[in-house]
């Protein structure tokens, strides 16, 4: 499937993603979250926050 | 054949775990929920979830906290309990459990102001560290060498940090070996551990430490073992620190391991482990010719 980074608007193809999955943009690096496979939508993933964590 | 058990996976981010730990249970023919907590309500005061057992698996503590607490008192079966998760999550009340539980740790001291840390720190003498009871991921770390840190980072969490930070826990700083000791305990067995090698005094891999299997030894299985019941038990990831003085001491205990880094290391399925031991907590009477079957199958 073909997706958009969010903050540079590069195209690329992924496959076998799951909804809340984290990638990297090939192209600028940005962390991007998958919030939807159907359609494939990705936006700039959430920053780490101070309660997360193991 | 009586159905498999009804597992659910709590979490929204779903990292290389929570894929290891979805392929693991599809091994075993459970195909699991995932329950995403940026979309749950909880309806306080319904029945349970329609799972036989719930794996909570998010990345924000405070929400699997509040969301363990709601779906035990709702009549779920989860992993770990929620009496286990807040103890682990806090630094303190983990402390305070080891120390009930005789288990070694390193020396610690906790006051409430700057005045009061400054004279704890003090007594314990530099070099000390400074942690937020509540955090991950080595964040917030402060290694303190001397008075002048001490005022200044003190100072610093008072006034630019939430209401926690000014519960000062301050821990002896361990001389270790370049590196420290993470064991995986599932129920009361240390099923691996790894060494975490970092030429920084902080060994997280989150923070670049490198792992490299740690053979158990009777010594860390037995430490291991006795933090993890002392916390009340689950599907734990120990911290220990090698000290030259004192030996194997417990530095923390996370309750919602992540493990990624660990499997070709240890070569132990870990995720296959989690996945027995949630399999083994899900099994009720209407599923309990599951388990059977399974064994049978060799699962």
């Amino acid at each position: 499937m073909q997706a958009t980074c969010p903050e540079c608007e590069a195209t690329f193809e992924v496959s076998g993603v799951l909804r809340g999955e984290i990638l990297p943009c090939p192209e600028c690096g940005a962390e991007l979250e998958v919030t939807s496979v159907e359609p494939l939508t990705l936006e700039l993933a959430p920053m780490e926050q101070e309660d997360w964590g193991e | 054949m009586s159905a498999p058990p009804r597992i659910a996976i709590l979490a929204s981010r779903i990292r290389a775990e929570e894929k290891y730990l979805l392929e693991s249970f599809r091994q075993r023919g459970v195909e699991p929920t995932l329950l995403n907590d940026d979309e749950l309500i909880f309806n306080i005061g319904s029945g349970p979830l329609p799972y036989d057992a719930i794996l909570e698996r998010t990345v924000s503590t405070s929400r699997g906290l509040y969301a363990l607490r709601m779906l035990e008192a709702m009549g779920n079966t989860v992993i770990n309990r929620w009496a286990t998760a807040n103890t682990c999550a806090d630094k303190l009340l983990t402390t305070v459990a080891l120390q009930e539980a005789n288990v070694a740790q390193p020396r610690c001291r906790v006051a409430f102001t700057q005045e009061s840390a400054l004279q704890a720190i003090e007594e314990m003498g530099y070099p000390v560290v400074l942690k937020p009871v509540i955090g991950s991921w080595g964040r917030l770390l402060a290694r303190i060498n001397d008075r002048d840190a001490a005022e200044a980072i003190l100072e610093h969490k008072e006034v630019l940090g939430g209401y926690q930070h000014s519960i000062f826990y301050i821990q002896e700083l361990i001389d270790k070996p370049g590196r420290d000791i993470r064991a995986f305990v599932i129920g009361d067995e240390c099923i691996c551990a790894i060494y975490r090698n970092s030429a920084h005094w902080i060994t997280n891999t989150a923070r670049g430490g490198k792992a490299e299997n740690c053979p158990i030894t009777p010594a860390i299985s037995d430490l291991a073992v006795r933090a993890a019941k002392a916390v009340g038990g689950g599907i734990l990831a120990v911290d220990i620190l090698e000290s030259p003085q004192h030996g194997l001491l417990i530095n923390e205990i996370n309750h919602t391991m992540e493990f990624r880094n660990s499997i070709a290391p240890t070569g132990v399925d870990i995720p296959g482990r989690v996945a027995d031991y949630t399999l083994q907590s899900a099994i009720t009477p209407d599923n309990v010719q599951y388990r059977n079957q399974s064994a049978s199958r060799g699962g």
